[in-house]
């Protein structure tokens, strides 16, 4: 009944950007569990300190800075997949 | 505590409010159809979108549940920024873009995307129905202990102030306005955060921390104890006198009452010190007489607490500016004196009493202080599932929260989609990197409010001043505005467009979905403001955590398997959503802190030892999933060649 919001072109990138995404996904599920596991089976570990801070406060920053660069990391590679495989299928139908 | 508006404070406020008005009308006038008003036309701009996410996230729970975590335990409030930030992660690789490419308005849309099933359409909207209200609940909370330090007001008037105002907003102009609303939001909020955390820095800690010296802070005294002749126990301040001692069986704790210019105060007793130690009280009378360490509430004697007793090897002193290393340095190398709470009867009363807990800087910047974690200091296996299994419902969470994957449907394409959760996952970062330093810059500046930490940050503001208390309190509670609008939107999404439209099969013409969505908005609204009141006084983050629990149970699992698992049945996503709700919900009704906290028993043991349900509830509905898509996997492909059959 209703259109979908948009249209858009079908999308030759998206089984790349589906694999790399379950890996990256994995990727930061581990270190996030390597997390909780430390907390619950060694919490001294937690309080070791380092520099000025504790292992708690930098592997808690580092979550969030990891996740950061992960979310570029995966967008500069999407962008440049959309890029290049939706500009190949653009040129085959034109050449069609 | 006892409060008073400034006239300040009141004008800020008001010209926020007025902004918002203002935007909902400028865009009232574009939203006629139903794509303009649940997904603002498919047309905001990425950058825009993304900063808006970071306003709806950032709701109510991420900034005054979170600070108020964080100044009352410790490094345990920072568990819930990892946990919120790390959700995204979820959100950006796996159902960022599916999400968008599957659906149109809702995430029942989604779901149904590949079947067309009336189950799956009354089950999701059911989950997104559900979900919204639970989150919506510490949304109205946060409003409501917003406005009596801001306005002066109760909280009832604060949580029918957000309704009625998020009412106008939702009903007049839908999710454009919305998004623009958190985009504003959004924005200020992390602008002036950093604001506030570099104000602390420049403060630095002090053992007696005086607001800047606009309050002097209360300088809590100790009393010797001494052993009279006749072998009895005395003090050696003859101006107290000794009335009796509270009988306590639930804490090792000893307190005693004493009486000085006929007020009365209780004490902690420290028998290896040899001393009392002042604690501060909220005495609750049967007669419905209430008294603030002994006074009523206008005398103003319940105190702002939060200090360190000890920093730089010193117990009287004051360090210069600090950074964001040497702060975190200053607290892990002293003690900051924590207050707990304990309640106990009385004769003819209830008493909550407040002592003081010295702690050491290493155990506040460690997990343990709120989830018992470490075995060494009597945590069992049931506390570290607890924790556990909070960590997965934030994780799995957030990518699951109907006001969150709504928004996938307001930019162009899925592209845009991607984008957009990059710049939230930014924003979102580095706002919970801040809530850190708020949040321990209010443990021990001698700003938090024992009697309701969600104040901790806004409080912190104050001390610095009029202006930047108004400002940050007006944009906490743009944020509830901003939030409670999208989480309405959202539902009133599923019960015009996925109940109404698609499983009753209305086929309702544009305009009137959109009059069936703002009918929906306002009972949605109605039901939000009473929650909102009975729930007043607990901790917004552990409310959310719930939230997060039910939509990681319901939600997420279907969304995962419809993704990647190709033999997922309509009947196996049912059975999820439904696995998933009821597991999680009925778990979190009977655990022991709804118990407590919820029905009010305490001393009665729960049938549900840990807290939070994800662990259990999660698995649960991905077996649910799996089992039932399995068994009906025979009728999918009899149903092919029968299809198959009559197409020859």
């Amino acid at each position: 009944m209703h259109e979908p919001s948009s249209d858009w072109k079908k999308d030759n990138s998206s089984s790349v950007k589906e694999l790399l995404g379950k890996w990256l996904f994995l990727l930061y599920a581990i270190v996030y569990g390597g997390f909780i596991i430390i907390n619950v089976v060694s919490p001294e570990f937690m309080g070791i300190k380092v520099g000025s801070l504790n292992v708690a406060i930098v592997y808690g920053f580092l979550l969030i800075v990891f996740a950061m660069l992960l979310a570029f990391a995966y967008n500069h590679v999407s962008t440049h997949a959309e890029n290049v495989m939706n500009k190949d299928n653009e040129s085959e139908e034109t050449e069609e | 505590m006892n409060y008073v508006a400034s006239p300040w404070a009141i004008i800020i406020f008001l010209s926020f409010v007025a902004a918002v008005l203002g935007i909902s009308y400028h865009f009232a006038r574009s939203t006629k159809s139903a794509s303009n008003y649940f997904a603002a036309g498919g047309s905001i701009h990425w950058s825009v979108n993304g900063i808006a996410f970071a306003g709806d996230y950032l709701s109510a729970a991420s900034f005054l549940g979170i600070c108020g975590m964080l100044a009352m335990s410790g490094y345990d409030g920072f568990l819930y920024s990892i946990g919120y930030l790390a959700g995204w992660i979820v959100a950006l690789f796996v159902v960022a873009e599916p999400m968008k490419r599957l659906g149109k308005f809702t995430f029942t849309d989604a779901l149904d995307a590949k079947f067309n099933s009336k189950g799956i359409q009354l089950t999701a909207a059911i989950s997104t129905l559900l979900v919204s209200l639970f989150y919506l609940i510490p949304q109205m909370v946060g409003a409501g202990s917003l406005v009596t330090p801001l306005l002066g007001l109760p909280h009832w008037a604060g949580v029918l102030m957000v309704g009625i105002i998020v009412i106008i907003v939702v009903t007049t102009a839908g999710m454009k306005s919305t998004t623009y609303v958190q985009f504003l939001k959004g924005g200020l909020l992390i602008v002036f955060s950093i604001v506030l955390v570099f104000l602390v820095f420049s403060r630095g800690i002090s053992t007696s921390p005086d607001q800047g010296g606009d309050k002097e802070y209360h300088k809590f005294v100790t009393l010797k104890i001494e052993t009279l002749n006749d072998g009895t126990v005395g003090l050696e301040d003859k101006s107290y006198r000794i009335l009796k001692q509270i009988n306590n069986e639930s804490s090792s704790m000893q307190f005693v009452r004493l009486e000085k210019n006929k007020i009365e105060t209780v004490w902690s007793v420290n028998s290896e010190k040899g001393i009392l130690e002042e604690t501060q009280t909220i005495e609750y009378f049967e007669d419905g007489k209430v008294l603030y360490n002994g006074q009523t509430k206008d005398k103003g004697a319940f105190y702002q607490v939060g200090h360190m007793s000890e920093l730089e090897g010193k117990t009287d002193t004051k360090t210069g500016n600090l950074n964001m290393f040497s702060f975190i340095e200053t607290i892990r190398d002293g003690t900051v004196i924590r207050w707990l709470k304990l309640d106990v009867k009385d004769e003819g009363s209830k008493l909550s009493i407040y002592y003081q807990k010295p702690t050491p800087g290493t155990e506040i910047l460690k997990p343990g202080l709120k989830f018992k974690v470490d075995s060494e200091k009597g945590a069992k296996t049931k506390d570290k599932l607890d924790f556990v299994s909070l960590m997965m419902a934030l994780f799995f969470g957030t990518a699951a929260l109907p006001h969150i994957l709504i928004r996938y449907y307001t930019v162009p394409s899925p592209a845009a989609a991607r984008k957009s959760t990059i710049v939230a996952i930014a924003a979102i970062g580095l706002f919970y990197v801040l809530t850190m330093y708020m949040g321990l810059g209010a443990m021990v500046s001698g700003v938090v409010d024992l009697t309701n930490d969600n104040m901790s940050a806004p409080l912190l503001a104050k001390s610095f001043g009029v202006t930047i208390f108004a400002i940050i309190s007006a944009l906490a509670f743009a944020t509830v505005l901003g939030t409670v609008s999208g989480l309405i939107v959202a539902a009133a999404g599923a019960v015009a467009h996925d109940v109404m439209d698609r499983f009753m099969g209305l086929k309702l013409a544009d305009r009137a979905k959109v009059k069936a969505g703002k009918i929906a908005s306002i009972v949605v609204g109605c039901i939000a403001m009473v929650l909102g009141i009975l729930f007043k006084g607990m901790n917004v983050s552990y409310l959310v955590g719930w939230a997060f629990a039910v939509a990681a149970s319901a939600n997420l699992p279907a969304i995962v398997m419809i993704l990647f698992w190709k033999k997922t049945t309509a009947k196996g996503v049912v059975a999820s959503v439904i696995t998933g709700l009821v597991s999680a919900l009925g778990l979190i009704l009977l655990s022991q802190e709804t118990f407590n906290n919820v029905y009010g028993l305490v001393g009665v043991i729960a049938p549900v030892p840990i807290n939070n349900p994800a662990i259990i509830s999660v698995p649960l509905s991905f077996i649910a999933l799996v089992v039932v898509s399995l068994l009906t996997q025979k009728n999918v492909n009899r149903n092919n060649t029968a299809r198959l059959k009559s197409a020859d």
